[in-house]
């Protein structure tokens, strides 16, 4: 499983179209990426594992979300005022 | 860009804007052929002494002119519909751009790799160089390989813009808080000029778009001389 994401991060070029949000309106597909790739993190370091096959969300968000998106979103995670459950 | 005077449409620089640009020939044509009959009725119905009380109905001739439109629809329907699906298919987009409305300016980010993004502001008219488009040159173009599926996320920062390239078949509200998603594939190097299309305050004629299409190694020379710059 790792190895697969590995390689797909290898290859990765720009955030693969996703069956979930075909339409025109991508906000939640930035916003998904992002809140799990926190979820992802908090998940795996708690249990002790090797955090690497949460990069995959850490890419796509970062190809989808605009910069000043991703900026405010790491601030108000660090207020601790973030919208999101994670 | 647009010319002075101009009738049509721009040269279409990429696939769905040649469909498009030959579908409305198609339907124009359509159109000019049932106006200039139209046209033509009236005029014989106007100039002529002729009479006939007595025509109260004709069987024949009202299957004809119900029948014959019918078809015409249906010929104009099913060609607007492929190029509807045609816009909708699923692409596997080789580069994602974000395209950010402010006021007054877009901005570019390009972040698959890293965290680039730059400004780009129209050339005042005072600061043209010779050779420059007033109103819609910009000081940094956004710079796209050529023949590679592109997607763009058309987004804004404080009010409605519209993010929009009429020789690549492109408009896209640019909303705050809100992805706005479309795919483009350009065919040919080459500058195409846009121009902001939703009001969005007192420069909103002046916050034009400019995509510059080169091959795919140029892109990447690009892209590297850009990243070394910022």
């Amino acid at each position: 499983m790792a190895e697969e994401i590995k390689a797909k991060l290898e290859k990765y070029r720009t955030a693969p179209f996703d069956a979930r949000f075909p339409n025109q309106n991508q906000t939640r597909n930035c916003w998904s990426n992002y809140v799990d790739f926190y979820r992802c993190q908090k998940a795996l370091t708690a249990k002790d594992v090797d955090t690497a096959p949460c990069e995959w969300y850490k890419r796509v968000y970062q190809s989808l979300c605009p910069m000043a998106w991703i900026e405010k979103w790491d601030e108000q995670r660090e207020d601790g005022t973030f919208p999101g459950k994670i | 860009m647009a010319h002075p005077s101009q009738l049509g449409f721009q040269d279409a620089a990429s696939p769905v804007m040649e469909e498009l640009l030959h579908f409305h020939d198609h339907t124009l044509m359509i159109v000019f052929l049932i106006s200039t009959l139209v046209l033509y009725i009236i005029m014989a119905m106007v100039t002529t002494k002729l009479t006939n009380k007595f025509i109260l109905d004709s069987q024949e001739i009202e299957i004809i002119w119900t029948l014959l439109p019918a078809l015409i629809l249906i010929l104009i329907a099913l060609p607007s519909l492929r190029i509807l699906y045609l816009m909708d298919e699923v692409n596997d987009p080789h580069l994602t751009v974000k395209a950010l409305g402010h006021q007054w300016y877009w901005s570019y980010e390009y972040t698959d790799y890293n965290n680039f993004g730059f400004d780009s502001y129209m050339v005042p008219t005072q600061d043209l160089t010779p050779g420059q488009f007033r109103l819609l040159d910009v000081d940094h173009r956004m710079v796209i390989p050529t023949e590679s599926p592109v997607r763009v996320l058309i987004t804004a920062d404080d009010v409605l813009h519209s993010w929009a390239v009429p020789s690549l078949g492109i408009k896209m509200d640019a909303v705050p808080g809100r992805l706005n998603q479309t795919a483009f594939i350009v065919s040919r190097p080459g500058i195409y000029y846009g121009q902001c299309s939703e009001i969005c305050g007192a420069n909103h004629s002046f916050m034009p778009i400019v995509v510059e299409a080169i091959p795919l190694k140029h892109f990447e020379n690009w892209s590297t001389l850009m990243l070394e710059n910022s």
